[in-house]
């Protein structure tokens, strides 16, 4: 053992010792509070994705309720006043609250363990991140129970969202919520991107980063561009209302498609930094399901990157029927179309891995094949409403609502769901029923395809979206009845999938460190991995390190046990170049939270609540960063 | 090239037979949207085969080689001839789709010139939205020789129509799918739209931006006439409303100008000047009341003055309160205003 002048290293310590040193250093304090002051980020990951899931069953339900009032003609299951407000909630439950931040979510459980690393860059964020992001949600969803939900659409065009047409704060709320999400979108994105050039094991070069930390890096630069826009947008917004500015008054020369702008050129990317990570995901598990290394991996890395970029470039394509400069729409009906080559690039990639793979028909595996039909056929019309005389006939009507849940739920939902399935072992321990996963990729596959495919006929037939109930004299009733009866099977599969992940957590198989025998670092630790993720730092030599090492992997070693300490590695190869600590527990990020979440609520009633509001936020936030003797400190 | 509409929606006609509606995209009655239909055809047949081929090549990937057990398996490695073979094969595939795409691309960029190509001197017509119902304006050489009226458009068959769009309040959009695309109303902006219908008939528009509570009802018919008989028509609708043809009406005439319909409804050649609400000079000739929400008949105009907020909640039309004798004689003299 060391002296007490020199702190203590993990080469000093015998093997079977240094797991209980290293729990001692990072573990979660036992009780309600310890869980308040948690940075793990597998105890975060975890929260957030079930925070999650929790609004994707919220939303279904909405969507259950739209589907019950279209079932027939001059439905009255809801008034006019709820559908609106259910249609509005549903689209930005589902994006702001359940797609965005469950991809991230993911991200945050899984990007550290992929890496080799023992927790995200900036824990504490991390946690502030979950706090503001569980508020919004509140936020959203008791003010719908107050019957102050947004009837405004999850776009909220003005002027019909601004202080004429939208009296009272039912639009406030929905820009508010969506400044809680971006806080706590635009928090994670930076984690990720230094958790992702400086904390990697060392070896894992550039090439060698596992393709879904490829796409969460690229999505979170998408989100750090993106999301100001649409921070931009709604504070406008909200200022327009609350103090009465006019940016978006015609009659004070503001201007109502400027809002319309701002929001899709966040609102396109939106839709790739749903769609991105979950390509990365389809890339990191294929390889375990046709027992061979991904086709293609540059290519792939190289069409992420593409599709990036060019989804700045397209966000014009939603507003082809505004009257905009003839010129102006070929550009983005050219930029729109050119999206289907990189996205036709991966899907090749894929082809081609399992082309002479050999296939194992596990759930994930299924729900992979599942996104393949969805999804490509969503892609199809994603090639036709990019077409601008085209979407003129579409646009805002129900081929469109097929379109984007085709792409959406084909596009990203299977695959979260095949990555729920795959990674839940790792997360949980045990393994997540195989024969209700069959029934669960079934039912979900052929539900969604029933429900969903119609919705272009009764597009083409002329059916607009968001209209709370159609008439006798349009000859739609037949495939509507047909459409809300088959979402009764889509969601007889969330619910069996929902039983089967909560009682596996207690009754499942314990899974063992690699059940799909799948080549990345997550793999290469216990499951659940410990608070510290791994005893050694693994040293990578390869793009499949346990597929690359028979036997066993290379580990790093000089880290102290006495405090919580990473390390870093260089940005192109990883090459170690410093130890560096990493933030204890700490309280005050949720209490951070709470004074943000007061000021951000205060401030739709009065501009007065930024003033006294930001004082309890700096009051925390010197908390937050005050030192506390720890050993961490001295870094 | 120049699409053939006709014949390519006559060798899908089997397919078509379930599109047709009054409100269909798919069953053209004018020039546009046939153009439109046939871009919707093509683009659907290639995207629907690009789709077959990538699935059934999924299917053969899968089906060439033997199911593995699983987890047990040890990993394959690639051998380096066989991956650059299909390096080729993607390559191909990608040089492929940029192909497919940048014809699709062409091909729009065609249409979209061929719509605005049309002959003749437009009927220009001004179309107002407001939550919920439209306000139509037929234009003439002179200010004074306009005519207003309300949801519902008479156009004469096979002149082209050009369409000034605009908005009272919020965003709205005009869409009457048999005749041509969309086009947005959007407050501070002007917007044209021009069509042509080639057979008479008429055609279901509806609203196709969510514009708040009713957005759902704000419908509205295109019916296409004959030249001559949309000219009378029109010289019909120029003149002031009709005298009440008997003494119930006269009530009524009484009641709609004397009561507070008059501070929101304008009835041409009465005291009642209101412009908030659409014009009821000829509100009996026309099709539907309410933007499509019931059709204009004695009974139905009895209903929603008498409780417009039930027919259409949210509506911008408060109840006026009646007595039972007042609401029958507005409603015979509203039903007689042809």
């Amino acid at each position: 053992m060391s002296a007490a002048s020199s702190p203590p290293l993990d080469i000093d310590i015998r093997h079977e010792e240094l797991d209980g040193r290293l729990a001692e250093t990072w573990r979660t304090r036992p009780g309600f509070w310890g869980a308040l002051a948690t940075v793990d980020h597998k105890v975060i990951g975890r929260r957030y994705i079930a925070t999650a899931f929790v609004f994707l069953i919220l939303g279904g339900i909405l969507a259950l309720a739209m589907r019950w009032q279209l079932a027939r003609p001059e439905g009255r299951l809801v008034s006019p006043d709820l559908y609106n407000q259910i249609f509005t909630m549903h689209g930005a439950n589902m994006m702001f609250l359940f797609a965005v931040p469950v991809m991230e979510a993911m991200a945050v459980y899984l990007v550290p363990l992929m890496l080799g690393t023992r927790n995200i860059a900036f824990p504490r964020l991390n946690a502030f991140s979950y706090w503001i992001y569980l508020a919004g949600g509140i936020l959203l969803w008791v003010s719908f129970a107050l019957n102050m939900g947004p009837d405004i659409g999850w776009f909220g065009y003005v002027p019909l969202s601004g202080p004429q047409f939208s009296p009272g704060k039912r639009a406030d709320i929905w820009a508010q919520m969506i400044t809680f999400t971006e806080i706590a979108a635009l928090a994670v994105a930076v984690e990720i991107v230094v958790t992702v050039f400086k904390q990697r094991a060392p070896g894992m070069t550039l090439d060698r980063i596992p393709l879904f930390v490829w796409a969460m890096l690229v999505t979170s630069f998408l989100v750090m561009l993106a999301m100001p826009a649409i921070m931009v947008a709604s504070t406008s917004l909200i200022l327009d209302r609350l103090v009465g500015t006019h940016f978006y008054n015609p009659a004070e020369g503001g201007d109502v498609l400027l809002w319309q702008h701002l929001f899709w050129f966040f609102g396109h990317p939106e839709v790739y930094i749903i769609f991105l990570p979950a390509t990365g995901m389809i890339s990191s598990m294929l390889p375990a399901f046709v027992r061979r290394p991904v086709f293609g991996y540059l290519p792939l890395v190289l069409s992420m990157v593409t599709i990036g970029i060019l989804s700045f470039g397209l966000w014009v394509h939603h507003m082809f029927t505004t009257g905009l400069p003839r010129l102006g729409e070929s550009f983005f009906t050219a930029s729109s179309m050119a999206i289907a080559v990189p996205a036709g690039v991966q899907i090749f990639c894929w082809i081609a891995t399992i082309w002479d793979g050999r296939p194992v028909y596990r759930t994930p595996f299924l729900f992979i094949l599942a996104f393949f039909f969805t999804f490509v056929l969503g892609g199809m019309t994603g090639v036709m409403v990019a077409s601008v005389p085209l979407d003129t006939q579409v646009h805002d009507t129900y081929f469109v609502v097929a379109h984007f849940h085709y792409v959406l739920i084909g596009g990203a939902v299977f695959p979260l769901m095949a990555a729920i399935y795959f990674w839940y072992p790792k997360m949980v321990g045990r393994m997540m029923s195989e024969r209700i996963g069959r029934w669960v990729a079934g039912l979900t596959f052929v539900g969604f395809n029933l429900a969903f495919f119609p919705m272009h006929i009764l597009g083409l037939q002329g059916m607009p979206r968001r209209i709370y109930t159609y008439q006798t004299d349009v000859p739609w009733s037949g495939l509507n009845l047909f459409v809300s009866l088959s979402t009764v099977i889509l969601a007889a599969g969330f619910l069996l999938f929902f039983i089967d992940a909560v009682r596996s957590a207690r009754r499942g198989e314990p899974a063992g460190e690699n059940p799909w025998g799948a080549p990345s670092l997550e793999w290469a630790t216990t499951s659940p991995p410990p608070p510290y993720n791994f005893a050694r730092i693994p040293v990578v030599t390869g793009r499949n390190p346990l597929w690359d090492e028979r036997g066993d992997m290379p580990v790093a070693s000089g880290l102290r046990v006495d405090r919580r300490e990473l390390l870093i590695t260089s940005v192109a190869d990883a090459i170690p170049e410093a130890r560096d600590s990493s933030p204890r527990d700490s309280i005050w990020p949720f209490w951070a939270a709470i004074a943000t979440s007061a000021m951000l609520i205060g401030s739709i009633f009065s501009p007065w609540a930024v003033v006294w509001g930001s004082i309890p936020v700096a009051i925390t936030l010197v908390g937050w960063f005050w030192p506390k003797g720890t050993p961490e400190d001295d870094a | 090239m120049r699409p053939h509409p006709r014949l390519a929606a006559a060798a899908l006609l089997p397919l078509l037979t379930g599109c047709t509606g009054p409100q269909s995209a798919l069953d053209p009655q004018g020039p546009n949207a046939a153009s439109l239909a046939w871009l919707i055809w093509t683009f659907t047949a290639v995207c629907g085969l690009v789709w077959l081929l990538v699935l059934l090549t999924v299917g053969i990937a899968l089906w060439r080689r033997r199911a593995s057990s699983g987890a047990a398996d040890e990993p394959l490695r690639p051998e380096s001839a066989t991956e650059r073979r299909k390096q080729g094969v993607v390559i191909g595939a990608v040089v492929a789709t940029v192909l497919i795409i940048a014809t699709l691309t062409l091909m729009s960029f065609v249409a979209t010139r061929s719509l605005t190509a049309s002959s003749g001197e437009p009927l220009t017509v001004r179309l107002r939205g407001y939550q919920w119902w439209w306000e139509v304006t037929y234009t003439a050489d002179s200010p004074d020789r306009f005519v207003t009226a309300a949801n519902e458009i008479r156009v004469p068959v096979g002149r082209p129509v050009r369409l000034e769009l605009s908005s009272g309040d919020v965003i709205h959009s005009f869409w009457v799918p048999s005749l041509a695309g969309k086009q947005d109303m959007i407050p501070g902006r002007d917007n044209v739209l021009t069509f042509t219908a080639e057979r008479p008939g008429s055609y279901r528009a509806q609203c196709a931006e969510f514009c708040g509570m009713q957005h759902a009802r704000m419908a509205l018919v295109v019916i296409a006439m004959a030249a001559p008989e949309f000219e009378s028509w029109l010289d019909a609708q120029r003149q002031p409303a009709a005298e009440p043809a008997d003494e119930e009406q006269e009530a009524g005439r009484q009641v709609a100008t004397g009561k507070a319909c008059a501070a929101c409804h304008t009835i041409r050649g009465t005291r009642a000047a209101g412009t908030v609400g659409p014009d009821l000079t000829h509100v009996g000739s026309r099709q539907t009341i309410a933007a499509g929400t019931l059709p204009t008949t004695r009974g139905a105009l009895g209903a929603w003055i008498a409780d417009p907020q039930t027919v259409k909640p949210g509506n911008k039309m408060p109840m006026v309160p009646l007595s039972a004798d007042e609401l029958r004689a507005v409603s015979a003299y509203m039903a007689g205003l042809k």
